[in-house]
């Protein structure tokens, strides 16, 4: 075991990561936020046509994939709490397991979008399509990232040397991974249950 | 705590509001509201921002409940 990292003092606040990571967040959060609203105001539209739409969409496929993204940011911030406090073991496992749940939520996607694509819906279909695809596919950009984040995180925490100064980089990059859930946690709201 | 009843009150004068719209769909209005209970705790407690300095749990705070009274609004031009 290599030496630990505590926030000793927990009334203490503690930026966790990098100030420009935050900032990408925030830059990030607003950008989904006008995206959010300018689908809902679409929406408000076309009332009659989106919900129409929406019946044609797998809420089951839509529930599990929040169900694994929900289990996988609670599975990083294991990780990164067992890299804080030496437990170097227990933040390689739940790493490994928050990547699985990544990649099961893009192989449930790509089931989704084939189920779509096979009955001729497709970005062109109408309004509501359209959104489907587009607020979809950002966030399977932001997946692959997020995956790829993590993978690198667990190669961190798999070096017998990690130590304080690795601990930085492991919360700029585990923070990125629940902002991934919140979008989508967002996202299943609005496409899948909003009547 | 306080911070949380705050927003609490704001949620529940939204939803008075709403109230005397006709037609307006409660299971969407709940919806959108746990929704965004839900993404305040993942970023409270996944993200840390529980113990982060107050003025980026602050920005946050005020984001979730801006967003959530944004979009029941858009949504209610609808109904």
């Amino acid at each position: 075991m290599s030496s630990t990292y505590e926030v000793t003092d927990s009334a203490k606040p503690h930026l966790p990561g990098e100030s420009g990571v935050w900032m990408f967040i925030i830059g990030d959060v607003l950008i989904f936020s006008l995206l959010f609203s300018v689908f809902v105001y679409d929406r408000s539209q076309e009332v009659a046509l989106f919900i129409e739409q929406q019946q044609l969409l797998n809420q089951t496929f839509g529930l599990v994939n929040t169900l694994l993204l929900l289990t996988s940011s609670w599975l990083v911030a294991l990780a990164v709490h067992g890299a804080r406090t030496g437990h170097l073991s227990q933040a390689r496992g739940c790493f490994v397991l928050a990547i699985l749940g990544g990649i099961g939520f893009v192989v449930i996607k790509y089931f989704e979008w084939s189920e779509k694509l096979t009955a001729d819906l497709t970005i062109e279909t109408n309004n509501f399509f359209m959104y489907y695809y587009l607020m979809t596919g950002i966030h399977l950009m932001h997946m692959f990232i997020g995956i790829g984040v993590l993978v690198f995180l667990w190669q961190c925490v798999r070096d017998a040397e990690f130590n304080t100064q690795g601990m930085g980089v492991l919360e700029s990059g585990a923070c990125f991974w629940p902002l991934v859930d919140i979008v989508w946690i967002a996202l299943f709201a609005l496409l899948y249950l909003m009547r | 705590m306080g911070r949380l009843d705050s927003g609490d009150g704001i949620v529940v004068a939204v939803w008075t509001w709403i109230g005397f719209r006709e037609k307006f769909h409660y299971a969407t209005a709940a919806i959108l509201i746990i929704t965004f209970v839900k993404i305040r705790f993942v970023f409270l407690d996944f993200m840390e921002l529980r113990t982060a300095p107050w003025p980026l749990r602050m920005a946050f705070e005020v984001w979730a409940i801006a967003a959530c009274v944004t979009l029941l609004g858009l949504y209610s031009l609808g109904v």
